[in-house]
């Protein structure tokens, strides 16, 4: 199947290469003299090429090989990395990403983007005062050898070797005193030692260099062979500190030298299982039901006068809710996956648009459920590419305004209860209400000279089939657009919110639960039937007074502290035809600045609860965002708020008008 | 010729249906359920179906015959059935269920244009046994039309 089809996981090993690839080059643009940032840039190019080859990926290990020596030049301090040279990688990158994925690429295509890096490279590498010609030599004694089992394991010193002699002048000499008797003889273990004399104009560095990659499991010692005129050839200090672990002396086999933190970080990091994303959602079904069927047990050992039966239930009850907690944080990633593909989205914006644009990001460390993160890609995408294409203005306009020529798009995520809040704020002209209104009118969402509130106005723009943009850029203004991002956030049970000052700029939060398998629920009775309101969106819970209820007959409105709240009577809602209770109770919910109050016969407490999706024979019922199976067995089902409110929204703005 | 159909039988309103066996995942008791305030009268209701959510529709609505009283005898059939594409487990209500057994092909006749008190794009097929008349619903058609909820259906030919 496909997760045992090796150029499946290829693939899948290539993208996450190509994103960190990305991610070094993009940090490389701020911080060009980062050395580790070129490391782990060259790193990634190196492995990308090997497992190219490996996987029969020749065309992409062909053309990666190119991009590695270019980038090898920056490595080895003969190139800066420059913003061009950087483009052109990035550039290479995408070329790398389509035949990774298989995609046609032309060979034409490569061969410029090659011609491009060289010209980057070249031109990057004469510029600055370049390295003075003709040092001394250096001469080193190299002796190395590799574990057993090297050559099964694909590693080749002749490689090795090869790449020393690129480094100067080498005399080499097989070292076999470990070759065992033929009788004994594994034909398959490496037995060979290697001594190596190298006269080069490098430092010792460039030798560790050559076996960065199998440094970790062999031996290596290199030992500088002092000659007449060495005081001037002492290598420079730089990397010799850079590399405080081996001194001029040997270096013990045992104490190989270390690569420095970032090799040990990477160890570490690759410490992760891969897991199929379904596996994951079945195992939370599971757990999801095992949590229902202890509350079951619960039930009947409350019931029960036995203490064992008690003490076991308790147990479970507490291995249950650890399972689960344990299982949600299992789902939970940080939002920095999805913020870094923005970076690069920026990058090629800014080149589009020819504005200049900066891109801040804050609490990527905030984590949601990784269902969730997938499904919010696109919407921000859509978010930042309206930031960049209509919010903010052209450099000259900037500066007329008296802002700075570089224009700030700030994506922020931050956790608040069970919900992430993440805004998308820009500091560009802000939305322009007189064209809203007039595109609003033009297309006949409002009447002439409606009177709206701001917000109202606002809310216009994510209404379907809306777009402001006179012009159709490649970027934005398809007309498919903020009601898409709107209906995608809602089926996230989330919720967007847009504020802008003319001017000034605009802000865009979007509020998405953690997570959408598991809600903490607030559980109502309405006639017979129980429902469960999420408790995120539960601002509070007040008693429905008769003589509220009777006063408020013909205006569904409460006074809420000096504020009127439109409110719905569920029981009238879901038709149940029982009479209402003695004491009703307005749970007051919320999305975002709009409230409603829903006036149910009691409220049943608090229930965390595993939302099941229901059938499509239930799609129509948009009041309902799912079903939850409760303790006894029984099935609740999950109030859409959003849809409550835009609809109490509705009645509300409908009474008014009736009434005046 | 030969062909023949493996079946579960069952009544409703006196009725004999039939659904094809290899549909039917289980027959269960009747079970608490929970109504969807809303939705189409012949989708009103869902269970809980060993952990799943699923709905429970009433083919005696599909066939106007309206709501009976749940009995002794009442069961649920659970089948599994492609739904807008995607399986999906759906609960039938029965009034009784009878057995496991097969038709043949040869047993069965179209349906008849007139005669029926039902709408005949409802039924795949009719098989006469023992001068009892077994209904073979078409499901495809039913689910589709939720049970004819969404309005009749006008009959494409006119003359």
């Amino acid at each position: 199947m496909s997760e045992a089809d090796p150029v499946e996981t290829f693939r899948q090993e290539a993208q996450d290469l190509l994103e960190q690839i990305e991610q070094g080059l993009l940090d490389l643009a701020h911080r060009p003299g980062d050395k580790a940032l070129v490391d782990a840039v060259f790193r990634g190019l190196h492995t990308l090429k090997g497992s190219g080859a490996m996987f029969g990926f020749d065309a992409l290990a062909a053309f990666t090989h190119h991009c590695e020596t270019a980038f090898d030049r920056v490595r080895k301090g003969q190139a800066p990395a420059t913003p061009e040279l950087v483009a052109a990688v990035l550039a290479a990158q995408d070329h790398m990403r389509a035949l990774a994925e298989g995609r046609d690429a032309p060979d034409s295509a490569g061969q410029a983007l090659l011609n491009r890096l060289q010209r980057a490279v070249d031109g990057a590498g004469e510029s600055p005062a370049a390295i003075p010609e003709g040092p001394p030599l250096n001469r080193f004694a190299i002796r190395f050898s590799l574990p057993a089992d090297a050559l099964a394991n694909g590693t080749r010193p002749l490689p090795l070797i090869d790449e020393l002699r690129e480094l100067g002048e080498c005399q080499v000499t097989a070292i076999t005193d470990q070759v065992p008797p033929l009788e004994a003889l594994n034909p398959t273990d490496c037995h060979l030692a290697w001594e190596v004399f190298l006269a080069t104009e490098h430092s010792r560095s460039a030798i560790e260099d050559v076996f960065i990659f199998v440094i970790d499991d062999m031996t290596l010692e290199i030992e500088e062979v002092v000659s007449g005129l060495s005081d001037e050839s002492e290598p420079e200090p730089e990397p010799e500190l850079e590399l405080a672990s081996p001194p001029t002396a040997e270096a013990s086999p045992a104490s190989a030298p270390g690569e420095p933190v970032a090799e040990s970080k990477a160890a570490r990091s690759s410490e992760t299982v891969r897991v199929p994303a379904e596996r994951l959602d079945e195992l939370m079904d599971r757990v999801g039901e095992l949590v229902i069927a202890q509350s079951r047990l619960k039930q009947v050992a409350a019931g029960s006068i036995d203490p064992n039966l008690r003490a076991v239930s308790e147990e479970i009850e507490r291995l249950a809710s650890e399972l689960r907690d344990t299982m949600m944080v299992v789902r939970m990633v940080p939002i920095a996956q999805l913020f870094g593909r923005f970076r690069r989205l920026i990058h090629d914006l800014a080149r589009d648009t020819g504005k200049s644009i900066e891109l801040s990001t804050e609490g990527e460390t905030t984590e949601l459920d990784k269902t969730v993160i997938e499904r919010l890609a696109d919407p921000l995408v859509h978010l930042i590419r309206n930031a960049a294409d209509h919010g903010l203005e052209a450099p000259e306009q900037r500066l007329a305004a008296g802002k700075a020529a570089t224009g700030q798009i700030r994506l922020a995520a931050r956790q608040s209860g069970a919900e992430v809040i993440i805004t998308i704020t820009d500091d560009g002209r802000g939305v322009d209400r007189a064209r809203v209104r007039a595109k609003a009118e033009e297309n006949g969402l409002i009447a002439p000279g409606a009177v709206l509130s701001d917000g109202e106005l606002l809310q216009l723009i994510f209404h379907p089939g809306f777009s402001t943009a006179s012009a159709i850029t490649n970027l934005s203004g398809r007309g498919v657009g903020m009601d898409v991002v709107k209906r995608t956030i809602e089926g996230l049970r989330g919720a967007i919110e847009m504020t802008s000052e003319p001017g000034k700029g605009s802000e865009i939060s979007l509020r998405i639960p953690l997570t959408l398998a598991i809600i903490d629920g607030l559980m109502v009775r309405v006639g017979q039937g129980r429902y469960v309101i999420p408790l995120a969106a539960v601002e509070e819970c007040v008693e429905l007074s008769a003589e509220q209820d009777v006063r408020s007959t013909g205006r569904s409105l409460i006074t809420l502290r000096d504020q009127l709240v439109p409110f719905i009577r569920l029981r009238e809602q879901f038709k149940t035809g029982t009479s209402p209770d003695p004491h009703q109770k307005v749970v007051v919910v919320a999305t975002g600045q709009e409230r409603v109050g829903l006036v149910v016969d009691q409220i049943l407490g608090d229930h965390q609860t595993v939302i099941k999706s229901l059938s499509s024979f239930h799609d129509d019922v948009e009041v309902f965002s799912g079903a939850t199976i409760l303790g006894d067995g029984g099935v609740a089902l999950i109030l859409d708020v959003a849809h409550l409110v835009a609809s109490g929204q509705r009645q509300d703005a409908q009474q008014l008008r009736a009434a005046g | 010729m030969g062909e023949a159909w493996q079946v579960l039988t069952f009544d409703l309103a006196g009725e004999t249906f039939a659904l094809e066996a290899g549909h039917v995942r289980e027959v269960l008791d009747l079970m608490p359920e929970t109504a969807v305030p809303g939705a189409a009268p012949f989708v009103s209701a869902v269970i809980n179906f060993r952990g799943r959510v699923i709905p429970l529709a009433d083919l005696r609505l599909a066939f106007e015959m309206g709501k009976g009283a749940a009995t002794i005898d009442s069961r649920v059939v659970v089948i599994e059935y492609e739904l807008d594409g995607a399986p999906a487990l759906i609960g039938l209500r029965a009034d009784k269920v009878h057995e496991v057994t097969t038709i043949e092909m040869s047993e069965t006749e179209d349906v008849p244009r007139v005669g029926l008190r039902w709408r005949t794009d409802f039924i795949r097929r009719l098989a006469k046994r023992d001068g009892d008349l077994i209904v073979v619903p078409d499901l495809d058609q039913i689910f589709t039309t939720r049970g004819g909820a969404r309005g009749a259906v006008v009959p494409l030919t006119t003359a």
